[in-house]
């Protein structure tokens, strides 16, 4: 079970979205803007000073923060699931 | 003629709204407020075979949750105005999440037309959806658009026409299904709110009954106010309760969720991505322009670029039209008798008007910077690079284009802050924004630092900027920890593929932003420098007569009249509060004309020491006499006052217009004012304690 933080992947890691934590206005955000279950997620690029970090999923681009990224949970796409 | 066919367009950002909205509308549009704040309305007419179409654009979103401003406006204009048609524009290379607006608006139970756009882009990257078959799976008619070439906009009117008319084949009501467990629960609080509150209405019931459960504060207040509240909320509270127990998950997400698998459901017949994981030229651009030796770079290439057109090539139209302005005022002064209209028309209406010109260069340049950051999708990768240095200081990425303006000058810098979406943002930004040290209180400080410290002056100059910098991320830091504090707004910055703006496009965007400062501030500018005038004209010197001879025995009176007027006497009656840091009545006056404009303090200073009103901060007689009356200490406390004090009236009109409140507008020009008072106090007080007086 390698679940880890999104913020833990590197640049061209892909990975599944397991669940966002946190609460809130900030969690129903995330996941309007396409962070739900079984979404396949791609760490595009670090900013130059490393944050935020840019992401594609669902065929658009789209930037987190660090700490935002941290809330994220997401499993390796070679694993079976949903999705 | 048939009846005229309301429409509103909604859309995510970037999805190309504004775009399709000229396109329907052509010239045809007006731009005001929503009522109650400062978020744009356009409308426009149009008219279709006959048939008239009134367009409203609605502000651009992700989504209609009470989150945001905008989404709430959004919404509500679709609920109480019932438009006849909503008018979706989805960007076609990011049909997904441009979708999760669509499932809202369906759950609204509007009428829609998809106005599918960009379909260029999304064909170039090949993207294929088959929109006959989505059009009957959602029950909602697509048209292809590509908004940059105007194409398919007729189709669209057609479109728009025929759904109004009831005449669409396609046209169904569908629901969005919510899963087995979510709809009973959907069913039954749709069920109390018939019965119980004042909304019976079928589709609209079943929508407060989804936002229930997404927690929604607005449509919770709705119910709280009207009858039936308890029936609802209890059986809320069983709901969520029980979804959570055999889910394992919040309601408000479980929504998200599901509307998210109705999306997929419905793209995985229609829609079909024949290449994949291509590197695009988007992506190839931005390889060097978010680079991670390159970015900084080119970012600070771009930012003094703009710099440099907005205030250096912006200078000559405002050389010209300050020249202008002041040929006009001399030709009214040769035409008309001297007395108190010619004065009134010369130094309140046309120094006034005159006052709100000279910005017109400085600021439509500016937009038209901003505009094509915008359009190329620059902006955002801007904020992108940008986050994390002014994230330290409580700001988002986006905030770096104000506070970088306001050198220049603090009017546009804080219209600039239109980019940024969060009201919090947007405000904190305001507020230190005047910090920054604009170039009109320059001459201020030419004068007085090189009157006072010689050949330190440049030396001296640049250290008032510092503070202003240093003044700007403590009262960032400490508004922050007070003010704003509570839930930040996630960054989630949208960062849309790179493209080649329009110069149509560009410049309605700038013609958008611009044209509000001709109308809005205008007036509150004429009034305030009629004001001032006044101030300073009333009581009237005696002898006022335009024979040269008694003109220059005038000029010598010129200074006890000014202590006569009422500006005058303000400046005396203000005086023991300013005694403090040392200044006389003579400074007192001096701030209060810089309330109208910074660069006034010093022609005020030429006025009160008889050096004439048109000596320049380099005039050798007003330096001396500022040696004579200020000693360094005073003077570095004056300067640091004028950096910190409300830079002018068209800053504090600006203020107004952008936070849409008098209440941030007064704490503003207040907070500065006490700051400002308490600085120079600790300069004066403790320079002469340090024996630097
Ligand atoms: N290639 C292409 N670009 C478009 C299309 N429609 C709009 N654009 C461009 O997309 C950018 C954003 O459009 P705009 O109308 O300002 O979007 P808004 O943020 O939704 O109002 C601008 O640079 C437009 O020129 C289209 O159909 N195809």
């Amino acid at each position: 079970m390698a679940s880890r933080k999104l913020s833990d992947l590197r640049t061209g890691e892909r990975g599944i979205i397991e669940r966002v934590t946190g609460t809130g206005r900030f969690r129903q955000r995330l996941m309007e803007m396409g962070f739900v279950p079984g979404t396949e997620i791609l760490v595009e690029k670090f900013a130059p000073l490393q944050d935020p970090i840019e992401y594609v999923l669902k065929g658009y681009h789209v930037s987190l923060r660090h700490v935002e990224a941290e809330k994220i949970v997401v499993r390796d796409p070679a694993q079976i699931g949903e999705g | 003629m048939a009846k005229e066919i309301r429409i509103a367009i909604a859309g995510n950002p970037n999805s190309g709204k504004t775009t399709i909205f000229n396109n329907l509308t052509g010239a045809r549009q007006k731009v005001g407020n929503w009522p109650g704040v400062t978020v744009e309305k356009k409308e426009g007419m149009t008219s279709y075979n006959g048939h008239a179409i009134r367009v409203v654009d609605l502000p651009g979103t992700y989504s209609l949750t009470a989150y945001s401003l905008e989404e709430i406006i959004a919404r509500n204009y679709i609920i109480e105005t019932q438009p006849d048609v909503v008018v979706d524009v989805i960007d076609a290379s990011n049909l997904e999440r441009n979708l999760y607006l669509a499932t809202q608006l369906i759950d609204l139970g509007v009428k829609l037309v998809f106005a599918l756009n960009m379909v260029d882009i999304a064909r170039s990257r090949g993207l294929v959806t088959d929109h006959a078959k989505l059009s009957v799976l959602m029950g909602i008619p697509f048209v292809s658009t590509v908004g940059t070439r105007n194409l398919g906009t007729r189709d669209l009117l057609e479109t728009i026409v025929r759904v109004a008319e009831d005449r669409e084949s396609v046209s169904r009501h569908i629901h969005i299904d919510y899963g087995l467990e979510l709809e009973e629960e959907i069913e039954k609080l749709q069920g109390l709110i018939r019965t119980h509150t004042s909304f019976p209405d079928k589709h609209h019931s079943r929508w407060m009954g989804i936002k229930l459960l997404e927690n929604d504060e607005e449509v919770t207040k709705q119910i709280e106010k009207g009858p039936g509240k308890r029936e609802v909320f209890d059986q809320l509270e069983k709901s969520k309760a029980h979804i959570h127990n055999i889910m394992g998950e919040e309601s408000e997400a479980l929504v998200a969720d599901r509307r998210y698998g109705f999306i997929r459901g419905a793209l995985k017949e229609t829609f079909q991505q024949t290449r994949r994981d291509r590197r695009y030229l988007s992506d190839q651009v931005d390889m060097v322009l978010t680079n991670r030796l390159l970015g900084f770079p080119i970012f600070i290439f771009f930012i003094w670029a703009m710099f440099q057109l907005t205030f250096t090539l912006g200078q000559y139209p405002t050389d010209w039209i300050d020249a202008g302005v002041g040929l006009l005022g001399q030709f009214v002064g040769e035409v008309m008798g001297a007395g108190l209209l010619r004065d009134l028309i010369i130094n309140g209406v046309i120094s006034g008007v005159g006052g709100v010109v000279v910005f017109l260069p400085n600021i439509f340049i500016l937009f038209f910077c901003i505009a094509l950051f915008e359009d190329t999708g620059y902006m955002a990768r801007a904020a992108f690079i940008m986050d994390k240095v002014m994230h330290t200081l409580g700001l988002h990425g986006k905030s770096f284009i104000p506070m970088i303006m306001g050198f220049g000058c603090n009017v546009p810098a804080i219209m600039a802050t239109r980019v940024l979406e969060s009201r919090r943002d947007r405000i904190l930004t305001i507020l230190i924004n005047p910090l920054i040290s604009c170039s009109a209180r320059l001459p201020v400080y030419v004068l007085i630092a090189g009157a006072l410290f010689g050949a330190r002056a440049g030396n001296v100059i640049f250290s008032i900027y510092l503070i202003g910098v240093a003044l700007a991320i403590l009262m960032g830091q400490i508004f922050k920890r007070t003010l704003f504090r509570g839930e930040i707004a996630p960054f989630v910055l949208e960062l849309p593929p790179y493209r080649m703006p329009t110069l149509k496009g560009t410049i309605i965007h700038m013609w958008d932003r611009g044209s509000i400062f001709i109308k809005r501030m205008g007036t509150v500018i004429l009034v305030g420098s009629i004001l001032i005038w006044a101030l300073s004209s009333f009581p009237m010197a005696p002898n006022h007569s335009s024979d040269p001879g008694v003109e220059k025995q005038y000029a010598a009176q010129r200074e006890e009249f000014q202590e006569n007027t009422l500006l005058g006497r303000l400046g005396k009656a203000i005086g023991p509060v300013l005694r403090p840091l040392g200044f006389d009545w003579r400074e007192s006056v001096a701030l209060l004309t810089g309330f109208v404009a910074k660069e006034i303090v010093v022609s005020t200073f030429g006025v009160l020491y008889h050096v004439g009103e048109n000596s320049g901060e380099e005039s050798e007689s007003l330096r001396s006499a500022i040696r004579s009356a200020m000693t360094p200490l005073i003077g570095y406390g004056f300067m640091v006052f004028v950096l910190v004090y409300t830079p002018c009236l068209a800053t504090v009109a600006a203020i107004r217009r952008e936070t849409g409140s008098w209440g941030w507008t007064g704490f503003s020009v207040g907070y500065s004012l006490t700051l400002a008072w308490i600085l120079a106090f600790i300069i004066y007080r403790g320079g002469l304690i340090l024996g630097l007086g």
